[in-house]
Parts: structure tokens; sequence; C-alpha cells
């Protein structure tokens, strides 16, 4: 429990850093909801401000026991969740043509959101049962590779395509951190490689053009490509010093599609410049460069694995939104961690981010 | 702790590769922001201009939706343009100026349309809020002329689906109506959004999807007041596909004529294949009006008054068959053998059975009477006789053979199966067992037998075509605009029935007797130069008793009077046109509907069809 030297131990730094993107998207919310506040958009913006309530008692809660204990449950927790997921495709809710919601009498939640931790958790059980002092080489790799693809497929067949590549890329990121044999993923990303254009030709008309309007929104004039456009508006529009909380125009007009949820980057973009954006993105990279220490600093190897998947769903989450909405990457539906409007997601990170805490707390506590 | 706790040289090989992650990560990191420095600071200023006077619009291209035409090309409901008014608010310079304005050229109120506009710009002012849907041509040409003066003023055309000749076919056709909410949450409509039409009965229902296309779209710039000056890219609607139908358009004219002021059904059908040549239902509706818009007390009287035109009694109607009925009870007897068809029951015009006495709608009675004297005639006793040595069930089976109590599955939305009772059926549905009088009135198609005219056709037609129950149906192709064909009509054959062909033949002598033979039932059909065969039927609709008082009283009213029945075929010996026609409370079949039979066939017959 908490006794004197875990308080003292207790990361102030890594807390004010989430307090503060809290305040900034809390604001934020209330520009992007501003225009449609009389018809249910203070809603909103109050809402994720619960949420944000809610997302801190559960942080608290997740520091409150050893992170340690967690091993025992990551196997447990992962056949839940894939139990979950095939679930929600069974009687999932049905909303915009997918399903990726279950409903708990009056509490709906998706049940990748959970997917996020188990995935983390079952790789930290992983590799650090086993020895680190080697590289990993392809078959030592097929059971995580099998855990990770599990859940990813079933969630693409929500289909939820953006949560299944972030979800996949994020747990590839940490077993590569975890270092990989180099000839081995030569071989590997060689396969992928080879196999590419097998799949291409093996799919149907329709799914190749489906990929390629992803690739390329401007194929799509009427939904992706119109959203990219209207989002680097916004964010061009925002030029050095933004133009002034409250101000944005295309935020007002409603050219911005999702701007509470997916597209909320871009309306702190034009309202606060390259001067608010780039502060959020450095605020963003201090968390991830502060979870890489704690996973450095952590005292045994599954805290330390732990740690840097915890990091690597962040990064991704934020480079995957970011690159999005500046018209870098695809179109994917994925939101920014601790930024967009959403309740389940926010939970869920906090929880991540209670743990993030819990092992930096314990770092230097010998037993 | 145990071995989690990390060794040395893992510790080692841990720190190096999360130096190499912090690397990715702060290059990663570079590459965003210098993107965002690309966009806002390289480009800011021309995208600072485009948001400024962000002027991209969004516009969805409604698609045509697919023309249905008759069998032989002639169009029945095709798309006009609906000229429609829009304001975008945030294009209005002087609010008060506009609607004086408005309110002259498009007579437009001035109070409500200012709230609208004022709630509009509220909440989405870029985006436009039509005003009025469908204005006149001469609204047209003043607003047109005077666009110039009017800022923020739009005119959109918009396909509007038009129903050539009004109430024409209106239950083969069907009506739209508004997307539901729930249909729109199913995901079985990804072409279609809120608000959008959709088929909602009859053709518009069936091909609803084919018929419906896909939906296109551009963005285009519009300068300051609105107009588009380019359009930045677009994709292009898909047209709908085209319905040709086997509806007859003159033949379904003369029969909505004939039905005009009753209420009734008319179905022809060619009996050699099943395909629907009319289909008529009365009262009728406009489906044109689900399209502008009801007045209020249209709308009551379509809903709720006792008329209910919406209902297609062709399909949805369930009426008993009264001696309609006969044929299937002749058949039965004879391919079960218990009757030969010389063989004679004297009719002195009444039954009995136990204490039930039955009555033959001829008073002093037919005298000896043979199988073919009993059609011709429509002898009620001898159908009790006969009834009676066949039994309820195997009445009920030859009646499921030739497809009555049971869908014909023509799919245009709602359809009945009627009823042909067993003894089974009544102890399960009434919990007391069948009694003998029940087979009696059954065997002339009272008691609980109900069909419906579509039915009647279907079985009259499996008779005259050497016994081949066909589905009936109404589509004889579905092609896409580039030619493409979605379906081709091929008779569907529900079952071929188990009668000996020369019985067939003996009842349909019988039948081209009733109307040609001086004595028989449907006279009023015959025709000199083709031989029509045919049915007459009256369906009680309420017991004698209650008629009879009534009639005491004076005028039977209206409600109380029987259904008419007329069913024929022409001509006997080649059968090309089936026709069952359906007079509510019409009185007698041979004189209510048998002249409408000569005037659908004569009409059919006599001109070159294709």
């Amino acid at each position: 429990m908490l006794d004197r030297r875990l308080i003292q131990n207790f990361d102030w730094v890594l807390l004010l850093v989430l307090l503060l993107l809290a305040g900034v998207s809390i604001l934020n919310l209330y520009s992007a909801t501003y225009a449609i506040r009389d018809v249910g958009g203070s809603q909103i913006f109050m809402k994720q401000f619960y949420w944000f309530l809610i997302g801190f008692g559960v942080f608290l809660v997740m520091i409150t026991f050893n992170y340690y204990y967690l091993e025992r449950l990551a196997y447990p927790a992962y056949f839940f969740t894939v139990a979950l997921l095939i679930i929600v495709l069974l009687v999932g809710k049905a909303t915009s043509g997918s399903q990726r919601w279950l409903s708990l009498g009056p509490v709906v939640f998706q049940p990748s959101e959970l997917a996020k931790i188990s995935m983390v958790l079952i790789l930290a059980k992983f590799f650090s049962d086993r020895d680190g002092s080697e590289e990993y080489r392809l078959r030592d790799l097929w059971l995580p590779f099998i855990l990770i693809l599990a859940p990813c497929g079933l969630i693409l067949k929500e289909p939820d395509l953006g949560t299944a590549l972030f979800l996949g890329m994020a747990s590839f990121t940490t077993i590569l951190i975890v270092k990989v044999n180099r000839k081995s993923l030569s071989i590997f990303l060689g396969c992928c490689l080879l196999a590419a254009p097998v799949i291409w030709f093996g799919m149907k008309d329709y799914q190749q053009r489906r990929i390629l309007t992803f690739l390329q929104p401007e194929m799509d004039p009427l939904g992706a490509g119109y959203h990219i456009n209207q989002s680097k508006i916004a964010i061009g529009s925002g030029q050095f010093w933004g133009k002034g909380y409250l101000q944005g125009t295309q935020t007002r007009l409603h050219f911005l599609p999702e701007q509470h949820t997916d597209f909320a980057f871009s309306v702190l973009a034009e309202e606060w410049g390259l001067v608010g954006a780039t502060g959020l993105l450095l605020l963003y990279l201090f968390l991830i460069l502060w979870g890489l220490n704690i996973a450095k600093g952590s005292k045994d190897r599954f805290g330390a694995i732990l740690a840097v998947g915890i990091v690597a769903i962040v990064f991704w989450q934020v480079v995957i939104n970011v690159g999005m909405v500046t018209g870098l990457l695809p179109v994917v539906g994925i939101p920014l961690l601790l930024f967009s409007y959403g309740g389940s997601s926010l939970i869920t990170t906090m929880a991540a981010m209670g743990l993030l805490m819990n092992i930096s707390m314990r770092r230097f506590m010998f037993q | 702790m145990k071995s989690s706790n990390f060794d040395p040289v893992s510790q080692d090989v841990f720190a190096k590769q999360l130096k190499i992650a912090v690397l990715f990560v702060l290059v990663i990191f570079s590459i965003l922001i210098l993107r965002l420095w690309f966009l806002q600071i390289v480009n800011g200023s021309a995208y600072r201009d485009r948001s400024e006077n962000n002027r991209i619009r969004l516009q969805s291209m409604a698609p045509f939706r697919g023309v249905i035409r008759d069998r032989s090309g002639k169009i029945l409901v095709d798309n006009r343009p609906s000229y429609d008014l829009y304001v975008v608010p945030e294009e209005i310079h002087h609010m008060d100026a506009l609607l004086n304005r408005l309110a002259v050229l498009g007579n437009l109120e001035m109070a409500p349309v200012r709230e609208r506009l004022t709630r509009a710009a509220g909440g989405y002012p870029f985006k436009p809020v039509c005003l009025k849907k469908d204005i006149s041509r001469e609204e047209l040409a003043m607003l047109e002329t005077r666009r110039f003066d009017l800022p923020g003023v739009m005119i959109k055309v918009r396909p509007q689906r038009h129903y050539f000749y009004g109430d024409l076919a209106a239950h083969v056709l069907g009506y739209l109506g508004e997307i539901s909410e729930k249909q729109l949450q199913s995901g079985k409509f990804p072409n279609l959004k809120s608000g959008d039409l959709i088929g909602k009965t009859g053709i518009e229902w069936r091909w609803q999807e084919s018929l419906n296309g896909g939906r296109g779209g551009e963005q285009v710039e519009v300068d300051a007041a609105g107009r588009r000056i380019k359009v930045i890219s677009e994709r292009p609607p898909i047209s709908g596909a085209d319905v040709s139908l086997t509806i007859n358009r003159e033949l379904q004219m003369l029969a909505e004529k004939a039905l005009n002021g009753k209420h009734g059904a008319v179905v022809a059908m060619d009996p050699r294949n099943g395909q629907v040549l009319a289909l008529a239902s009365s009262p009728s509706y406009d489906p044109n009006l689900f399209i502008t818009g009801f007045d209020e007390n249209t709308w009551k009287n379509m809903v709720s008054s006792s008329d209910y035109p919406l209902h297609n009694r062709a399909l949805t109607g369930q009426y008993p068959p009264g001696s309609v009925f006969k044929i299937v009870v002749a058949l039965a007897g004879l391919q079960e053998g218990v009757i030969t068809p010389g063989e004679t029951f004297y009719c002195n015009g009444q039954y009995s059975l136990g204490r039930g006495k039955y009555r033959c709608w001829k008073r002093w009675g037919h005298g000896k009477v043979d199988l073919n004297r009993a059609l011709v005639e429509s002898c009620d006793i001898y159908f009790y006789n006969l009834g009676m040595r066949l039994g309820v069930d195997r009445i009920a089976h030859y009646a499921h053979q030739l497809g009555l109590g049971q869908k014909t599955g023509l799919n245009l939305g709602l359809e009945r199966g009627g009823l042909i009772p067993t003894a089974e059926w009544k102890q399960k549905r009434w919990g007391v067992p069948w009694q003998g009088g029940e087979t009696v009135s059954t065997a002339i198609g009272q008691s609980f037998v109900l069909v419906t005219p579509l039915q009647v056709a279907t079985f009259v037609s499996a008779v005259f075509n050497g016994g081949h129950v066909y589905r009936p149906q109404v589509t004889q192709w579905v092609r896409k605009s580039g030619g493409e064909s979605i379906f081709e009509f091929a008779p569907q054959l529900i079952r071929d029935v188990k009668i000996k062909p020369e019985y067939l033949e003996l009842v349909k002598k019988a039948l081209s007797g009733a109307v040609n033979n001086p004595h028989g039932t449907g006279t009023k059909a015959k025709l000199v130069d083709i031989t029509v065969a045919g049915k007459t039927g009256t369906a009680q609709v309420v017991n004698l008793k209650k008629e009879k008082d009534a009639k005491a009283k004076g005028e039977v009213p209206w409600k109380y009077r029987d259904h008419a029945w007329f069913v024929a075929v022409a001509p006997a010996d080649d059968p090309r046109i089936t026709v069952a026609i359906l007079i509510e409370h019409g009185g007698h079949g041979g004189s209510a509907a048998a002249p409408i039979a000569k005037t659908l066939i004569e009409a059919y017959l006599r001109v070159p069809v294709d």
C-alpha cells in the first residue's frame, strides 16, 4: 500500500503533464462545441470534464497496488478481452455500420479500448518470462504474433481499421524495442513485402478501391477528401499565432468534420496557431520521453516492458491522429488521446497513465 | 524477487534499445512539427485566405430514380424537374429587404421564414435552408430574373418522382415516403441518407435498390453570392435501373374505369405464364400526393376512412369465394371418384342435414342436375351433396393444390393468404369439432373459406392451362441504364396439380357453358366471336335472415349486400387471358361483375396485342 516512501517517490511531473493536457483539452472542447452550445454542445464539454474527474479516480486506483500483481492477471485479462471482442461481434450495438459497442445496462463501452491495456500486459508478461540477454528470433516470436493478431483481427472485423492498425503497430513497436534479431527482422519484413502483391491481387475490386481511397483521400472528394481539405485549411489558416480562442472560422462554421473528436487538434491549431499546436505536440513528446525514462528506471523487466507498451500506445495514437488531420497519413478514425472527446478512450488512457505512475513510484523500491 | 528482475546484461541491452527509440520518437515528432510549419507558416497566408472566403460547398447530387414502363414500353412513372427555393443564411445582406422581395416574388409568408432563417443562422449558417419546394414556373421566372437583387437566394433543381397517370395502377406501382430512422440504421440502404425517399410498397418497394441508383456529389467553389464558380471535383450520380412491367396500360385503364365509384378489385393475368396484365383495386389514390404532400383532410381520409384506398384489395382483400369455389369442389369430386360426370342429384330447392335446411339460390329447384348443369346453372343442392361425399378435408386438399389458402408470392408488399378450413384447423382455432353443416356451406364457398382476387385468378388460370399453378408476376424486366440486365421474366411454376386432364376438360366445358348456354349464370360476359368461359359467385356478407329482415324494411343497406364475383378465361380453347373480378357489396356476380369481364376480354383480344 501507499507508505511514506511511495509518497516521497510520487511522480509529480507525470501528474502535472496529465493535468495540463486535461486542461487544454477541456478548453479546446469548449471552443469546438461553442457554435452548437444551444443544441447540446455545452453538454459535450461538461461531460468531458466529468469524464476527466472519473479518469483521475481510475488513475488513483491504479497506483494503490503494486503493478507486480498484474503479471498474474495478464493471461486472464487477455482472454477476457478476446471473449468480449467476440461477443461484441455477435451482439454488439451497431453505429454507422460497425459494431464496436457493448452495452451493459446503462453503460456502453468499447471492448477494443480494453484491448489496448490487455495487449500491453500480455506482451510485458510474455517477454518478462523470458531471458532478456539475447535477441529474439522469428521462431521465438510466433506466440506473441498470434497473441497480437487475434484481437487485431477481431477489431478489424467490426470493422474498425484504425484501431486494429494502431494496436498492431503499438504491439509491434514494443516487440522491436525488446529487441529482435536483425536477420529475423529483415526476413519478416521481406515476407511482408512479398505477401503484399499476393494479397492485393487476391482482393475483390471494391476492396481494392476502398484501400485506394484510403491511401488517397482525393479519390473520394465527397468524403475523406473533403474533410482533409477542410482540416488543412483550418490548420494552415491558424498561421503563427492563431486566430484566437473561440475565433476559429473553420470551427465556427462547421467546415471541420468531427471537430470535437477526431479533428479536435485542427481546432486547436486554427485558434492557437503554430505556437499552440507545437506546444501541444511538445507536451506529448515530453510525456513519451518521460515514459521511456520510467521504463529505463524500472526495477524489473515486467515493469519496463509494460511502460514501453504504454508509451508505444501514446506515441502511435498521437502520430496517427496528427498525421491524419495534417494530411500526412490516410484518414482513419483515431481520436487524439487525452484530447479528443470520448469517455471510453479517456478512461482506458487514464488507467494506462495510472500504471505508468505505478511503475514510476516503485522504481526505487527493492523488496 | 524472481528472474524478472533485471540482470546487468539485459538491462544494458534494454537501455541501448531505448536510446534508439528516443531517437525514433524525436525524428517522427520533428516531421510532425515540420508539417505544421509547412501548413501554417509556408502556406499559412494562402490557407488563411481560403478560410476567410471558404466557399467550398459540398453538394449532393441525387440520382435519377429509374423509370417504370408498361409491357409495351409506355412510361408510367418518371421524374420531372422540381425547382426548390433555398437561402444561405450566411450570405444574406439585409434580412428585411430579402424577405420583402421574397414575399412578393415567391408568395412566401414572412414571419415563419424569418424564424427559420434566424434559427439556421445560429447553427449552420453556410448551409442552404429550403424555403419552398417545387415553385411554379412563374415564380421561377420572377426569381431568376432578379437573382442579382437577391443575395443568398439559390434555386436548386431536383428530380421529382412523377406518376404520369395519377392514380393509374397505383397499387402496383406503390408510393414513396421518407426513409425511416429504423431503415437508416439497419444499414441496408447505404445509398440513402436522412430525408431521402424510399419505396414503401408496390414496385417502388420491390425494386427499391435497383430503381434508386447511387448518390453523387461535387465540391464546388462559390462566389460571395453563393453562385457556383467552378467545380473542384465531382462524382456523378448513377441513375437507377428501369423497370418494365407486365401490365398492359390500356387494359389497366379499362379495369380502373370499370371499378370507378365501386369498391373492389380486378386482376387480369396471362394463364400461360402468370404474367399480370392488369391489377386494379378501388378506391385508389394518387401516389404523386406522397411526393408533393397532402392537405390534412386528404391524408385523414386515406388512412382512417373505411374506404381504405391504400389497401390493395387484389392481394390483401379476403372474401368468401361463393360459387366460384364450386370449380374446386367439382374437380375434387371427379378426381376422388366420388361422382361420375353423368351422375345426377335431384334439386327441389332445398337440402336437409340433421335439423338444418340449406337452400338452393333457385327457390323452386333445378330438377335433375348432372355435373355440367350444376356448374352452368350453379346449382347449390348438387354441391351440398357432393361436398358431403367429399368431406371438408378432401375439399381443402384440392383447394391447396390449386393455390388457395396461401400467399401467391406476387412481390408487391403486403399480401394475405386467405383461409381454407379443415377439421383440424377448426379444432385448433376454435376448440370445437367440425360440423357437417359447415361442410355443406364450405362446398359453395361460404362458411370459413376466404380467398383473394389474385388467388382466384391464379387458380382458374391453372384449371385452364392444364393444371400448372404459376406464381403471378408483374415485372417483365429490370435493366440498368447501360442495358445490363438485373432481372428478366421467366415463368415460375409453383406446382402441377394432380388432376386428370379429362376432368379439367369437363370443368372447362361446363364453365364455357356457364357463359354461352342460355341458362348459364354468366351470360352477360358472352361475346359473339370469342368463346368466354367463366363462373359467377355471390358471396354472402351477412346471414340470410339479416338480409331478409333488411329486405322486408325496403332496400338492403349497402354494407349488407353480397359481394359479386366473376372469373373468366378466354378464348376457352386457347386461353390467353384470365380475369378475376370482385365487387364489394355488388350483389349478384352475374349482373355486377360479368359485364366488366366482357369489356376487358373484348378489349384485350380484339386489338392485336404484343
